[in-house]
């Protein structure tokens, strides 16, 4: 069993995503590699959750559109998908609900109530009975349960034995192999931005609830005393934005987090953080819109928007991790140029990122904190001309007077019209652009996969990066994903390129948004694949895709 | 340390911005005497002709966008609780686009201060009716007159939660200097609300002049909550009627930046 997908369906409600989760730990715990995928309608009870977890003895960042398993807490579940199942796939189904003619019936909610155990113990009921088909010890499951479950852990462990007795009466098994491999950190994208965002040297998080980056505040409020960190929730983003922008000019690393719809009232404030020069870290998670959209699906049609959000022209960069390790170690860069530039910084994400769970590698270690170099002095100048372009920070209370400005200023920020100034507070501002690039040349901003002299490249960002990563390999096909959009290192993206013959472009949306930003450099794509349905491609459909035109 | 820049004053001739940023400097000067570190001092201003006052003060300073003082001062005080954000805002500004933070710093008890120029007119663009110009206001964007009746910001602000509510009128410096200096000194959100004509769209000079009476010559009981409220709708922001000012509600109450 080196791939083997799982899918674990039920009403919103049925503690869905806390199955997966054991699941995942459960496989984890046997040195697997895991990706957990999460599907769900935007109510609380009710409607239809799913999630997928892969299992795998390699690193995978993508799912599978076929199942070897499914586990069906309702009806619908079955119903719905029993066609992704394989030829060998198995059913576990709790069958006090409903019956089918194939499969392992489990009479899961009889023995919810036999037991009188909360029907959320269901889970741990499956967990156990996985453990026993697999032939596992019922110390993982213990190890598991303590690791994931803080709540009714004594019903928990009862439910969990009752599954794994179970299993050991039918004549059915399956086997697995221990891998000799330890087993890793499980986070979703959000928890690693959250994790990176706090080794970088976060000290107040801002923001407002907007799925999918909610979860970041969850995160960061459960564990604020442990990060030492505050937390607050504002009025709106409007509020989110201008708080962290007043936190940053006083000198402390802020963050905020939201999505298209929060985004938009941000704007205002990303336009003021560019000319006042104040360092700030935006997460924005994009899911479909336009407007409301599917709110709990996921979307990459927010590029054009984001890089050229704010009115005016002035320095927005622009990050696009593509999994939960590279979430964590460009949200430490996000704070970094954030911090060095003293200008916005957005890591741009989507649902399917930050709500996909992911074993990390990630290494805690290699995070570097850039010093803040501040001074002090009675003739300080907040807006001082520099051949950077970046003046020396200050932050009051010290013996400068620091006046940030949204108007046009001079030197010491005071508010001046006279065009000489305006040129070159302009030109300087701009020149920060020019500085980056520089620094920039000998940073990592694209990832390239794949053989080098493939006469075929894929290319992607963000989240998708993991998908086409993975079928790239399979069918030996060089893979392209930058890291970076604003600026976009095209230079870099165009030497990958030399000896290609066929640039396939592939990412969720309808207009193809990074084909279109490469063709105002000059790189243009042969095909684009494009999907906003609101659901990422799976391997097995993407595969199919790049077959039909390679 | 002088506390003016060398930026040249753009306000009209006789604007009552000239008396707020005397009676301002007047407060900071004693409070310094008093101990204060004008280190400390961070001011937050909108966008208005109030908003220049920040190019004028050698202080430091956020000049910020129309209606977005309160957010940036609370953001400042969370993240170093030994500065002190003042915010000066316009009525346009604050009343109007950044209505809903004036709101929540109040209920939240936010420990920043609040003093708005209220001219009950924007100014700066040429003259518009603003939340507090009177019913019946004749400007370039109202000319068969203001169909809406004003906000009360004081009655608003009471109940709220504020825990500092004033109302100061610039033909009485000394008193709004008092004011000034107690609302710098109170340990929670402090707010108050300016009288200021403006020369050019709304000479109000007369009508204050005649009207306005100090809360404090009349043993107005400013921790009473009910008392504060009725003496708060005493006058309704139309042009008639007598016009309380001073302290009109004081209560201490646990502060936002110390308890997150």
């Amino acid at each position: 069993m080196s791939d083997f997908s799982i899918l674990i369906g039920g009403r919103a409600g049925d503690g869905i995503r806390q199955a997966s989760q054991l699941i995942a730990q459960f496989f984890n715990q046997l040195g697997y590699w895991i990706f957990g995928y999460e599907e769900y309608p935007s109510l609380i009870t009710g409607g239809h959750n799913f999630s997928i977890v892969r299992i795998s003895e390699k690193r995978i960042i993508a799912h599978q559109e076929k199942i070897d398993l499914l586990i069906a807490f309702n009806k619908e579940t079955f119903i719905k998908h029993q066609k992704k199942l394989k030829k060998k796939g198995l059913v576990i189904y709790d069958a006090s609900l409903f019956k089918i003619n194939k499969g392992l019936a489990l009479p899961l909610s009889q023995i919810i109530k036999e037991n009188n155990l909360p029907p959320i113990v269901r889970n741990t009921i499956i967990l156990g009975f996985l453990a026993g088909i697999f032939g596992q010890d019922f110390q993982i499951v213990e190890r598991v349960i303590k690791k994931k479950i803080e709540k009714k852990l004594i019903e928990n462990l009862k439910g969990a034995k009752i599954g794994f007795e179970l299993a050991k009466k039918i004549d059915f098994k399956l086997k697995i192999k221990k891998l000799n491999q330890r087993p890793k950190e499980i986070l979703t994208g959000n928890e690693a931005i959250g994790l990176g965002a706090v080794k970088s040297g976060l000290k107040i998080y801002f923001a407002y609830p907007m799925t999918p980056v909610t979860n970041i505040l969850h995160f960061l409020a459960s564990y604020q005393d442990k990060f030492k960190i505050k937390v607050i929730q504002p009025e709106n983003e409007i509020a989110v934005a201008l708080m962290a922008i007043g936190a940053s000019y006083a000198g402390e690393k802020s963050m905020v987090a939201t999505s298209g719809g929060g985004f938009a009232l941000m704007v205002e404030s990303l336009s003021l953080a560019g000319q006042a020069e104040v360092p700030i870290v935006f997460v924005y998670g994009q899911r479909p819109a336009p407007a409301t959209g599917i709110p709990t699906y996921t979307s990459q049609a927010d590029l054009s928007f984001v890089i050229s959000a704010g009115h005016g022209e002035f320095l927005r960069i622009v990050l696009a991790p593509g999994d939960a390790d590279e979430a964590f170690y460009l949200t430490n860069e996000a704070f970094n140029l954030a911090w060095h530039y003293q200008t916005p910084v957005i890591i741009l994400v989507d649902k399917h990122l930050c709500e996909s769970t992911y074993s990390v590698s990630f290494d805690e270690r290699k995070i570097k904190v850039k010093p803040i170099k501040t001074i002090s002095d009675k003739n300080y100048q907040r807006y001082k001309i520099t051949l950077s372009g970046i003046s020396p920070l200050s932050f009051p209370g010290s013996n400068s007077i620091v006046k940030a400005n949204s108007y046009e200023h001079d030197e010491f920020g005071i508010t001046t019209e006279e065009a000489i100034w305006r040129k070159k507070m302009v030109e300087k501002r701009l020149r920060k652009r020019e500085t980056l690039i520089k620094e920039l040349k000998n940073k990592e901003t694209i990832k390239v996969y794949g053989p080098k002299k493939s006469k075929i490249a894929l290319i992607t960002w963000g989240s998708t990066k993991g998908v086409v990563s993975e079928v790239g390999e399979k069918l030996n096909l060089k893979v392209i994903q930058p890291l970076f959009l604003e600026p976009l290192p095209f230079e870099k993206i165009k030497k990958e390129l030399i000896g290609v013959k066929k640039i396939i472009d592939i990412e969720l949306n309808r207009n193809g948004q990074l084909a279109n930003l490469l063709s105002q450099n000059k790189i243009f794509v042969d095909k684009k694949i494009l999907k906003y349905d609101g659901r990422p491609f799976t391997v097995d459909e993407l595969t199919k895709e790049i077959e039909k035109i390679i | 340390m002088s506390l003016s820049t060398y930026a040249q004053k753009t306000w009209c001739p006789g604007c009552g911005n000239f008396a707020i940023e005397n009676a301002f400097k007047n407060a900071l000067t004693e409070l310094e005497k008093e101990g204060l570190n004008l280190k400390n001092i961070v001011i937050i201003t909108g966008i208005g002709c109030h908003g220049k006052i920040a190019d004028y003060l050698n202080l430091n300073s956020f000049y910020s966008l129309h209606g977005r003082t309160i957010p940036v001062a609370t953001g400042i005080k969370l993240a170093k609780r030994n500065l002190i954000p003042i915010c000066f805002a316009g009525d346009g500004d604050i009343y109007s686009e950044g209505l809903e933070h004036l709101i929540f710093a109040a209920k939240r008890n936010s420990n920043i201060k609040v003093f708005v120029h209220n001219n009950r007119v924007f100014s700066l663009t040429t003259g518009q009716f603003t939340p507090t110009s009177p019913k019946g206001f004749i400007s370039k964007s109202s000319p068969k007159g203001n169909v809406e009746k004003p906000l009360n910001p004081i009655e608003l602000m009471i109940t709220c939660n504020a825990g500092f509510v004033a109302r100061g009128y610039v033909g009485q410096i000394e008193h709004l200097k008092d004011l000034m200096k107690k609302a710098i000194q109170f340990n929670g959100f402090s707010f108050i609300d300016i009288l200021q004509p403006c020369v050019v769209y709304f000479n109000t000079y007369e009508i204050y002049n005649k009207n306005v009476y100090q809360l404090e010559k009349e043993n107005h009981d400013f921790t009473n909550y009910e008392m504060a409220l009725k003496k708060a709708r005493e006058w309704d922001y139309q042009n008639t009627g007598k016009i309380p000012i001073g302290i009109f509600y004081q209560s201490l109450r646990p502060v936002f930046e110390e308890n997150v």
